[in-house]
């Protein structure tokens, strides 16, 4: 088990003949991702190899539409690489095409187009993931995202986080000490995103294959502690925390176009307390991340046979705390 | 993007929003003639620095007579002026703003930005006017009215006369509120802004509703359909080594310590200073080098990490994922060859190819510290600075 993607995700890539769209794809392929379709209007008809530099293990059939990708190829995924100016209409594209998962790995969306969107994935009923993010794993499942597919492993650790490359730390930090991941999910370091850690949290909740959730924030917003008083309500499995930017200034963005703190409100040290607070085990550093997890859940989740059930877990971190 | 007053008045002029009159001045003598061809007898000597608390600075001063507005516009041109968001090493103002005087009856909070919460913008109002929201919010949060904007249909006007009506207006004051706050919210949703606040917002004797200060800030990632805006950028606000780094594509941000970092990826750049700081030292900047990290990138940034004098190391941390960390350790080794560095540098690559990323570094002749871990390179750096 694991959560939002799986094997059997059918996949539809917007924006598949572009550069990055291009190189993802292949990658993506190679992994075992199951891409069934891709869309470039005005390029529908085609069967795309990839360039010369990133050719495909396969051809992916091009179509003008997410909604003739839909009814042709059976995608109920699709990931979204195309320009800023331009993805917040292929975002409302694939949830009016009827997909169930839009993973929106763009960067530098306007805030003003992803108002809207929001507000439109509301009466769709349509989950997203991003925009800004590295996209979302299963290891040896499905690949639906940037993330180097070969630093993760099956396992038992889900993964939530803002970040790219300090997910990547983090899922290295996990396979090093033998564990695994179930799913990673970088939720985007944007101020408004689709999924965000409480949802993600309820997932891996009813999700048997996680024993224990990494969640890694950042500055600003207080999506962290929200996520924090829902751990502390309903979680019932160990979550190591961890948040960046502690030594950041306020008033400046650091790189992400959320992570600013403003009035003094989104501090590091502020959403850290709120963590502790819920029995979250926050750690200081980043290179901790992995120790920490072993330390709650190691044994257990190394051992990919062994399950332990839910009531196991949980009440087994209590005994520690 | 911030931009100044003046500019934002201008912006908020053209979407019909009550603002007093008033021009900018570069000089004391544009100063004078600008508030001759105002007229009247009360004008306002306004310093242009892209940081709040100015009046507090003495920044701010109302002339009674030409000769005054001489006199404080010497004052002020020039003066570093230090509030308390600026630091302390305050900001020189090199322009003015004059404007005509006003008659007040009341001083009110008015703000539009983003919830990120709700994902909507929210418009806020307050009766406590000239006081920081931050402070009201924090301090006496019944204060503060709201009104959230579902963006399919905008900012209705049973909201905007909520809001006034709440203030406690009445009459031609509720009128022009209302119609104030609909050419705000147009001003806010139309020029891509994620700030607007006017504070404060006065209510003039004759009932009459004027922004008397003006804050507007952009989203930078929709500037590009803007460029009216981007026009306004003001370059000697920002840190001129961050106008050098923003030339070759590298997002840097200038801090107060001494060990220099490069990092790829922002969330990843942010741990790296943090990391630091817990081994004993100080970072001094933020840099995020994008996900390839190579030859030129690196350079780049060990230029502008250098040309601060303070840097007496430097910790280079790169996760390859996508890109191979062997790549990334010739490129490193050939940007150091290039840019003459000077300070100690430790380097930690992990990743796809790590291992050969590691003899790569270690075989090149150069003075590196190769780290095996994230908690190493920050020992390993902070040791460097104290030797």
């Amino acid at each position: 088990m694991s959560i939002l993607v799986n094997k059997k995700s059918r996949v539809v890539v917007q924006g598949i003949t572009g550069g990055e769209g291009t190189f993802h794809t292949q990658q993506m392929i190679a992994y075992g991702t199951k891409i069934v379709a891709g869309v470039t209007p005005g390029k529908g008809g085609i069967q795309y190899n990839g360039n010369d530099e990133y050719p495909f293990k396969r051809p992916v059939p091009v179509f003008n539409t997410v909604a003739d990708a839909v009814r042709e190829e059976g995608a109920d995924v699709s990931i979204i690489f195309v320009p800023a100016a331009f993805a917040a209409e292929a975002v409302m594209e694939a949830a009016e095409a009827g997909v169930q998962l839009i993973v929106t790995i763009t960067e530098g969306i306007p805030i003003r187009d992803m108002v809207k969107v929001k507000e439109y994935l509301l009466r769709t009923g349509t989950r997203m993931i991003g925009p800004n993010c590295p996209g979302i794993i299963t290891p040896g499942e499905c690949k639906l995202g940037i993330m180097p597919g070969f630093i993760h492993r099956p396992g038992k650790v889900g993964i939530i986080s803002r970040s790219g490359t300090l997910t990547y730390e983090a899922v290295w930090q996990v396979s090093e000490l033998g564990m695994g991941q179930s799913t990673c999910i970088g939720i985007g370091g944007d101020p408004i995103i689709g999924t965000q850690f409480i949802d993600a949290l309820k997932l891996f909740r009813e999700d048997d294959a996680t024993d224990a959730v990494i969640m890694i924030g950042e500055i600003g917003g207080s999506a962290e502690e929200e996520a924090a008083d829902y751990v502390r309500k309903h979680f019932n499995k160990p979550v190591v925390g961890f948040i960046a930017g502690r030594t950041a200034p306020p008033g400046r963005r650091m790189g992400h176009a959320g992570a600013i703190i403003s009035g003094g409100k989104g501090t590091a040290v502020e959403k850290m307390k709120a963590m502790k607070k819920a029995g979250i085990h926050v750690v200081e550093s980043p290179a901790m991340i992995g120790r920490m997890v072993y330390s709650l859940v190691g044994k257990k989740s190394s051992k990919k046979t062994f399950v332990v059930s839910r009531g196991t877990a949980a009440s087994r971190s209590k005994r520690k705390k | 993007m911030k931009i100044h007053e003046y500019q934002g008045k201008e912006i908020l002029r053209k979407f019909g929003v009550p603002v007093p009159q008033g021009s900018v001045a570069f000089s004391v003598d544009e100063a004078v003639a600008a508030a001759k061809s105002l007229g009247g007898s009360v004008w306002v000597v306004k310093a242009q620095i892209h940081a709040g608390g100015r009046g507090k600075g003495g920044g701010v001063k109302v002339a009674k007579s030409i000769e005054e507005v001489r006199q404080y516009a010497t004052q002020i041109l020039g003066m570093r002026l230090v509030t308390h968001q600026t630091g302390p090493e305050g900001k020189i103002v090199k322009r003015l703003l004059i404007e005509q005087g006003i008659s007040i009856a009341r001083e009110l909070y008015l703000g539009i930005t983003l919830d990120r919460v709700r994902s909507q913008n929210v418009v806020m109002a307050s009766s406590e006017g000239g006081v920081e929201i931050e402070k009201i919010a924090a301090e006496s949060p019944e204060k503060i009215l709201k009104e959230a904007v579902n963006p399919t249909i905008g900012l209705r006007d049973f909201q905007a006369r909520k809001l006034a009506f709440g203030l406690g207006l009445s009459g031609d004051a509720l009128k022009n509120a209302v119609k104030f706050l609909q050419a705000l919210y147009r001003a806010y949703e139309e020029t891509d802004a994620s700030l607007a606040e006017i504070n404060p917002l006065v209510i003039t004797t004759e009932g009459q509703v004027i922004a008397l200060d003006a804050k507007m800030n952009f989203d930078d990632n929709a500037l590009f359909r803007h460029p009216d805006i981007l026009a306004m950028r003001d370059l000697d606000e920002e840190e001129p080594l961050e106008i050098e780094a923003s030339k070759y594509n590298l997002n840097y941000i200038k801090l107060d310590g001494n060990v220099g970092c490069m990092v790829n990826g922002a969330g990843l750049a942010m741990g790296t200073m943090d990391i630091i700081k817990l081994a004993g030292g100080e970072p001094a900047n933020f840099l995020d080098v994008g996900g390839g990290a190579n030859v030129t990138t690196v350079s780049n940034g060990f230029k502008i990490i250098l040309s601060d004098k303070n840097v007496k190391a430097v910790l280079i941390n790169i996760f390859g994922g996508i890109v191979r960390c062997d790549r990334v350790a010739n490129g490193v080794v050939e940007a150091a060859k290039n840019v003459h560095v000077t300070v100690p540098v430790v380097v930690r690559l992990e990743g796809t190819n790590a291992k050969e990323a590691r003899e790569i570094l270690a075989n090149s002749g150069l003075n590196f510290a190769v780290a095996s871990s994230l908690e190493d390179a920050a020992e390993k750096v902070t040791k460097a600075i104290r030797h």
